[in-house]
């Protein structure tokens, strides 16, 4: 136990070795490629440990996970085994309480506060279950939100023209141009997750996260949404992490991780 | 930030309906605050503008400013009068070049009337030494010929509506009181002066001897029953004064003021008191500045009710946009752009109401202008803010810009709490 489950095997060029790491981190600037086998390796997990304050046993012990960049990978769990908080996590919102999170070879832990802020803004897309949008804004500008973080994801969007716009993805994922001007908050469920998995494809962030988006859609929805998500995540090339408690849905990722099977304070939890 | 702006703004529109009351108190005290400086300034300046080029203001002998309020600006009443006699005494002083004797007491439908001497049109200065200019018509003679001759202000001809040939009965006292008018002997308009901005303008004026005159039948207030002094007959009478309520002097050198002081003061015929207008003047403010600070401590408490009044609009707002916190920072928002998001909104809030304030305030001022030269006979400037009122509408906006920052603090520690999942 301690070893990622993983169901393909890790690329042969991996770098173990810590001092590899921080060679790697000091050398380039954040978000930039490094070498082949850096670019190939998309998060990597080692000896995390993580506890919310006040908590006697650690939510989360995870020895050791590699994810390869380009993957799908559904995660999967029983509630209240730590999903959320690994998604916390590896989108540099939480810090762990010892062992390090890296993103595209870069630790979240060795980045300053406002830098992990604008490294997820750069690199991570996310959809939460449901309430993705801000009401506020109208659909097209939920959309551009990230760009309004992130200059990096903005020049993506410009640069890919017509590929990775706005008005472009919002096709795509399949809302009527009639309803861009319109305010989030007039969309129906469905229409909103979509307008939250075209926010979160926007600039083509290296990383995206969903968490448990299809469960307020009906299965023929769910469908539809998993086929533009999925579509969309191999069009900008952004590896994906999807949790999800459906099972049905796990045929279609490239890669299936069940939390309580890596996560070594779950198997306390139980032994106890 | 600027990314910030825009979406504060946004933020801020979608929660206009109660955002905008928090404006609006804003607003409404801002306007309080600008408008009681705008007001406390004119009228120190109309006030200070109201007497110029007079050494001192000789009167019976009671307080300094209650002589100034009564001598220059009508206001109040003179608790006694003084001997024509005891004035030409301590005119003769060597010093004094001018002495001008006023009689006030009686009105014009609620305008004061003045007796005076023909000399007061040349002696009496206002503003920046600014001599009385007749628009229409010319003085009072001060001959008996001329005896029921009259010369309004300019707020008396415009708001009575009177010209040149117009015959106006005098009232006793402050008028109002049924068969208190010297409705027997009433007088003409021969002379209408030029707009000053000082009580002037409110001010009839008519001779010593008409004002003489007009009460000869009169005893203590009041017609005299049975005695009836027909306007002609009155000529025949000796009208020379034996009375006036006060008199401004003029000195051929400012250097012999406090001499001059002394010497009225010490007269000892019966007491007399002279001021210095503009020692009467400080002393004034110093009464009113009590009165001043107690409305500007009201004022600066009804903004800072409205500040309150925004900080917990906002913070009561904060829990239901946990959500959008979190999505605030899935997308790469930081817990200081969050921070900076709640403050903005604030801050927008705060100056749209100042802003909104400080043009109800200039509006406020051209509206009531004309109502306050009429009634008040003082000047509202509609002119640039002053400096005081740019540092209190800045102080009202930087006290919005500080209590943004308690609700901007809370959804910092919210966020930063939070994470990506609210806990709400």
């Amino acid at each position: 136990m301690g070893a990622a489950t993983m169901a393909e095997p890790l690329p042969a060029t991996h770098c173990r070795d810590p001092s590899c790491a921080v060679e790697s981190l000091a050398a380039a600037p954040a978000g930039q490629p490094r070498d082949a086998a850096a670019l190939s390796t998309m998060l990597e997990l080692r000896g995390l440990r993580f506890s919310w304050p006040g908590a006697a046993a650690p939510t989360l012990a995870i020895d050791e996970l590699t994810l390869a960049a380009g993957r799908t990978v559904f995660l999967h769990g029983p509630s209240g085994c730590g999903k959320s908080t690994l998604l916390g996590l590896l989108a540099g919102v939480l810090l762990p309480s010892s062992g390090q999170v890296a993103l595209l070879g870069r630790s979240w832990a060795g980045l300053r506060a406002s830098r992990r802020d604008a490294f997820r803004a750069d690199h991570v897309g996310y959809i939460f279950q449901q309430f993705n949008l801000l009401p506020y804004l109208s659909v097209l500008d939920n959309v551009r939100l990230p760009c309004r973080f992130s200059r990096r994801r903005a020049q993506r969007a410009t640069a890919r023209g017509e590929e990775g716009g706005a008005e472009r993805l919002l096709e795509r994922v399949g809302l009527p141009a009639s309803l861009w001007a319109r305010p989030a908050a007039q969309l129906s469920v469905g229409q909103q997750q979509r307008v939250a998995a075209a926010r979160a494809l926007i600039g083509a962030p290296e990383l995206v996260i969903a968490d448990e988006p299809t469960s307020a859609l009906d299965a023929d929805r769910r469908d539809a949404f998993m086929d533009l998500l999925l579509g969309e995540c191999a069009a900008a090339g952004s590896t994906l992490i999807f949790v999800s408690h459906d099972q049905r849905l796990a045929a279609r990722f490239s890669q299936q991780l069940s939390l309580p099977a890596i996560n070594r304070a779950a198997v306390a939890a139980g032994a106890a | 930030m600027k990314p910030l702006l825009a979406l504060a703004a946004r933020s801020a529109w979608h929660r206009r309906g109660t955002l905008a009351l928090v404006s609006l108190s804003i607003a409404l005290a801002t306007l309080l605050l600008l408008s009681l400086e705008r007001l406390r300034q004119d009228v120190r300046t109309s006030f200070v503008q109201s007497v110029s080029g007079t050494d001192l203001i000789v009167g019976a002998r009671a307080s300094p400013v209650q002589l100034m309020l009564y001598a220059v600006f009508r206001i109040g009443g003179a608790t006694s009068n003084l001997r024509m006699d005891s004035l030409r005494a301590v005119a003769s002083h060597r010093a004094v070049a001018w002495m001008v004797p006023l009689s006030l007491g009686d009105s014009h439908r609620g305008y004061p009337v003045l007796g005076t001497t023909p000399e007061y049109f040349e002696r009496f200065r206002y503003g920046q030494a600014k001599p009385l200019v007749l628009a229409q018509g010319q003085r009072f003679a001060g001959t008996l010929d001329g005896l029921y001759e009259a010369v309004i202000g300019a707020e008396v001809a415009a708001g009575l509506g009177y010209g040149l040939g117009q015959r106006i009965v005098l009232s006793h006292g402050g008028g109002g009181l049924p068969g208190a008018e010297h409705a027997d002997k009433p007088f003409s308009v021969v002379g209408v002066l030029a707009r000053t901005g000082t009580p002037v303008d409110r001010t009839v004026h008519v001779s010593l001897q008409a004002i003489e005159a007009i009460h000869l039948d009169w005893v203590g207030g009041a017609p005299m029953p049975g005695l009836r002094i027909a306007p002609e007959q009155a000529r025949k009478f000796d009208l020379e004064p034996k009375q006036v309520t006060a008199a401004l002097i003029g000195l051929k050198s400012r250097v012999a003021v406090f001499a001059v002081q002394r010497h009225v003061n010490s007269f000892e015929g019966e007491p007399l008191m002279a001021v210095l207008p503009g020692v009467a003047l400080d002393e004034l403010w110093q009464l009113v500045g009590l009165g001043e600070r107690a409305l500007l401590a009201m004022s600066v408490l009804v903004a800072v009710v409205s500040l309150a009044g925004l900080v917990a609009t906002v913070l009561a707002g904060l829990g239901e946009r946990r959500r959008e916190l979190a999505v605030l920072r899935a997308v790469g928002a930081g817990p200081r752009h969050v921070l900076a998001l709640l403050a903005l909104e604030g801050t927008l809030v705060t100056l749209l109401g100042a802003l909104l304030g400080a043009a109800a305030a200039a509006l406020a001022v051209v509206a009531a202008a004309p109502w306050v030269q009429a009634t008040l006979g003082i000047t509202l400037g509609g002119g640039a803010p002053t400096a005081v009122q740019w540092a209190l509408w800045a102080a009202v906006v930087a006290a919005g810009i500080l209590a943004s920052l308690v609700p901007g603090w809370r959804a910092y520690r919210l966020s930063l709490a939070d994470g990506l999942s609210p806990r709400s």
